[in-house]
């Protein structure tokens, strides 16, 4: 395919239209409403539809709807946005409903400093619904990623009947970059699951099959479906049950976390003979990389660790890298969120150090590169 | 045995509704329009939020959804337009169409997309325990309105009329085979289809209104309602004592899923 | 003539049908549960199963 000038959220679009999204709801917010345009503009083209909706809650409720009705569903959005839309994400865990949720990350809280990049939503990414339920989120840092991982997002949400979580990040939601997308025949399409059986045969929508996911119905299927956000046995009707309550919960955890080596992305750069180690994420590991550049020239001898996976977050990775290096740097837009988990998973290990940034602007690779020689000349007193 | 049984869960009752509640007199209402309409089972779905009268989803023998509160009406315009051949009928209550969902049934309305929403107007929140809703009228006492609401109520049909639906009705549970006929129409029209259904909660309205049991409430609704063409023959002295019921608006607008099909149609030939 | 069937274990006992009955034909037992107090008087005219909100009550007029 020829190369293209794109920008971050139109990747994000296309990639999600080349996995089978043929509904997207939404509400605009900058800076995600380029990817409620797009799909404004392609999906009909394709047979798809798009609706603008009243509120942010209705484009969370609109898209779960169009999944039962049997559609792949997109919506995008940002901080004060994600937030209205908890309670429905949450539904969508509950009720195994597929969905994917853009996140283009900007400063809040509230309306916050419009519409400057952050990274500020990764804890709320995990834990923003009430309740107990896992998550998987991921997070591009290129143009090119923001196509392959919308195609992921899909496949997850198909796969695994569970929302997900595109954590974009301001930045590389508007940054342009020069791509070459993949044919369609060299994408892979994870299909809507389907009942192995019928109604006569004991078909019970939410009975879980090996892999822990339930093949749910889709509706006008005519298996006359019950689907709700209590919680219930494998005839989708709720119960009280104690036993139940925690076998769901159980389940719900374990379909993720049996897959979690699978589905934990990443990339490393110069690790053989790391001493320390820098780990970013989004838009704020390029200017990691470049920072890591940098200090190897001024001869540290420090390595990188990228992560794509944000949720489940990649434990056994962080843990191997803590164990060899002398410290973790961890930059991150944000007042320190996701270094918290580096610090979970190191386990004491190593140093882990935060970098946070806040003050609306993105990362100079000169910082990440000052604080790499702070780290290095820190640990050799 | 009744024909319309086949319509419901048998093995799910008795359901959840209190002594006297009239929720099972509205969900009998819909599941016998529904078999008048001669709507195909499998291609029917029944969507609720959340409240006394969401949970007539789960009796219901059709694909069906119990939805999060507020929301039944922005998840059915989904189904419906993931899948235009669906009919799709929305049981939501007053508190669940009318406060929390206020925004959506308005723009529900607005879209005049081809859902036929029942409304149970009890006038109370029931499932927690008695609360003032935006339809509990005005003086009326609630857990949350001891010396009587403050606020001013709602007419959710002269709300939704405003917001473009196409099909506007009242009945009550006293009034059953209008009832069944309003909502037998509604389904017939293709567009946004408001259904009131005044009903009774003798439990948490009821009784804090010394309104008397449940057959006493039937009783009044009896005597304050009126066919639209009579009461518009009424004084205004009059009117103050009595509510219409009836149709009481049919309008003509285009449908949002076809309309959208229209629009799917040109982009795939190419037009801009 | 009618035969009145009843599904006792849905009866709540709300008393809706007894109030609208126009011939006394039902009452209450001291369980509160609905019965048939005086079959004769019935005239199928369906009142009770019209209203009953717990589909406890059946009336079918029999053919002559």
């Amino acid at each position: 395919m020829k190369a293209r000038l794109m920008q971050g959220n139109e990747a994000c679009a296309e990639g999600a239209l080349a996995a089978g999204v043929r509904f997207f709801g939404g509400y605009p917010i900058t800076p995600s409403t380029e990817i409620a345009e797009q799909m404004a503009k392609e999906l009909p083209k394709v047979g798809g539809t798009f609706i603008q909706m009243e509120d942010e809650i209705g484009g969370m409720a609109v898209i779960l709807g169009a999944s039962l009705g049997g559609k792949k569903v997109l919506t995008a959005t940002s901080g004060p946005g994600f937030s209205l839309k908890q309670e429905l994400i949450g539904y969508a865990a509950i009720a195994e409903i597929p969905a994917v949720i853009v996140n283009v990350q900007r400063v809040g809280p509230s309306t916050g400093q419009p519409t400057s990049p952050s990274q500020g939503d990764i804890m709320q990414i995990r834990w923003g619904t009430h309740g107990d339920h896992p998550m998987i989120a991921l997070a591009p840092w290129t143009v090119r990623e923001a196509f392959d991982v919308a195609v992921m997002a899909v496949n997850y949400a198909e796969r695994f009947r569970t929302p997900v979580i595109i954590a974009m990040d301001e930045v590389v939601g508007h940054m342009r970059e020069k791509v070459v997308l993949p044919e369609a025949n060299e994408i892979e399409i994870y299909p809507r699951r389907k009942p192995t059986a019928t109604r006569a045969e004991g078909y019970q929508p939410f009975t879980p099959a090996e892999d822990l996911v339930p093949n749910v119905a889709n509706f006008g299927d005519g298996y006359h479906i019950h689907v709700t956000g209590l919680i219930h046995d494998e005839t989708g009707f709720p119960s009280g049950n104690a036993q139940l309550t925690k076998e769901c919960t159980d389940r719900w955890h374990q379909k993720i976390a049996r897959v979690q080596d699978e589905i934990t992305h990443y990339d490393e750069f110069f690790m053989d003979d790391a001493e320390f180690v820098v780990l970013a994420y989004g838009g704020t590991a390029r200017s990691a990389y470049a920072g890591v550049e940098a200090a190897r020239e001024k001869g540290i001898k420090v390595g990188m660790l990228r992560l794509m996976t944000i949720w489940p977050f990649a434990d056994k990775i962080v843990k191997k890298a803590a164990a060899k290096a002398k410290a973790i740097l961890v930059p991150e837009m944000n007042y320190g969120q996701l270094v918290h988990e580096v610090e979970r998973a190191a386990a004491g290990q190593t140093q882990v150090i935060s970098l946070p940034k806040y003050n609306t602007e993105i990362f100079e690779p000169s910082e990440i590169c000052e604080a790499i020689e702070t780290m290095a000349k820190e640990a050799s007193k | 045995m009744r024909t319309y049984e086949k319509f419901f869960r048998m093995n799910r009752l008795p359901h959840i509704w209190c002594p006297g509640c009239g929720n099972g007199i509205v969900m009998k209402a819909i599941v016998q329009a529904i078999e008048k309409a001669g709507l195909d089972q499998d291609k029917t779905v029944i969507v609720s939020g959340i409240g006394c009268s969401s949970r007539a989803s789960g009796y219901m023998n059709f694909d069906t959804l119990h939805t999060a509160h507020g929301r039944a009406i922005p998840f059915a315009t989904g189904i419906k337009l993931a899948n235009p051949e669906l009919n799709v009928i929305v049981i939501t209550g007053d508190g669940d169409a009318t406060a929390i969902g206020g925004n959506h049934f308005i723009h529900g309305a607005r879209r005049n997309i081809d859902l036929t929403v029942v409304l149970f107007n009890n006038n109370i929140y029931g499932m927690t325990g008695g609360q003032a809703s935006p339809l509990t009228p005005h003086g009326k006492k609630a857990t949350t309105a001891p010396y009587g609401t403050v606020d001013r109520a709602f007419d959710p049909c002269q709300l939704a009329q405003a917001a473009g639906a196409t099909f506007v009705a009242r009945s009550t549970t006293f009034h059953v085979p209008q009832t069944v006929d309003a909502i037998v129409q509604g389904i017939g029209n293709k567009g946004f289809s408001l259904i009131e259904t005044i009903t009774q909660c003798p439990i948490a309205y009821g009784r804090k209104n010394k309104l008397g049991d449940a057959a006493n409430m039937l009783k009044w609704m009896s005597e304050h309602a009126a066919p639209l063409a009579a009461y518009n023959k009424l004084s205004d002295e009059q009117k103050a004592e009595k509510f219409p019921i009836g149709v009481l608006y049919k309008g003509a607008a285009p449908e949002y899923s076809a309309e959208y099909a229209k629009l799917i149609k040109q982009a795939m030939e190419g037009k801009k | 003539m009618a035969t009145i069937e009843l599904i006792s274990k849905r009866c709540k006992g709300c008393n809706i049908c007894v109030a609208f009955c126009p011939k006394k034909v039902l009452e209450l037992d001291t369980l509160g549960k609905v019965y048939v107090k005086d079959q004769g008087a019935c005239i199928a005219c369906g009142q009770c199963e019209l209203r009953c909100p717990d589909y406890a009550i059946y009336v079918t007029k029999e053919e002559k």
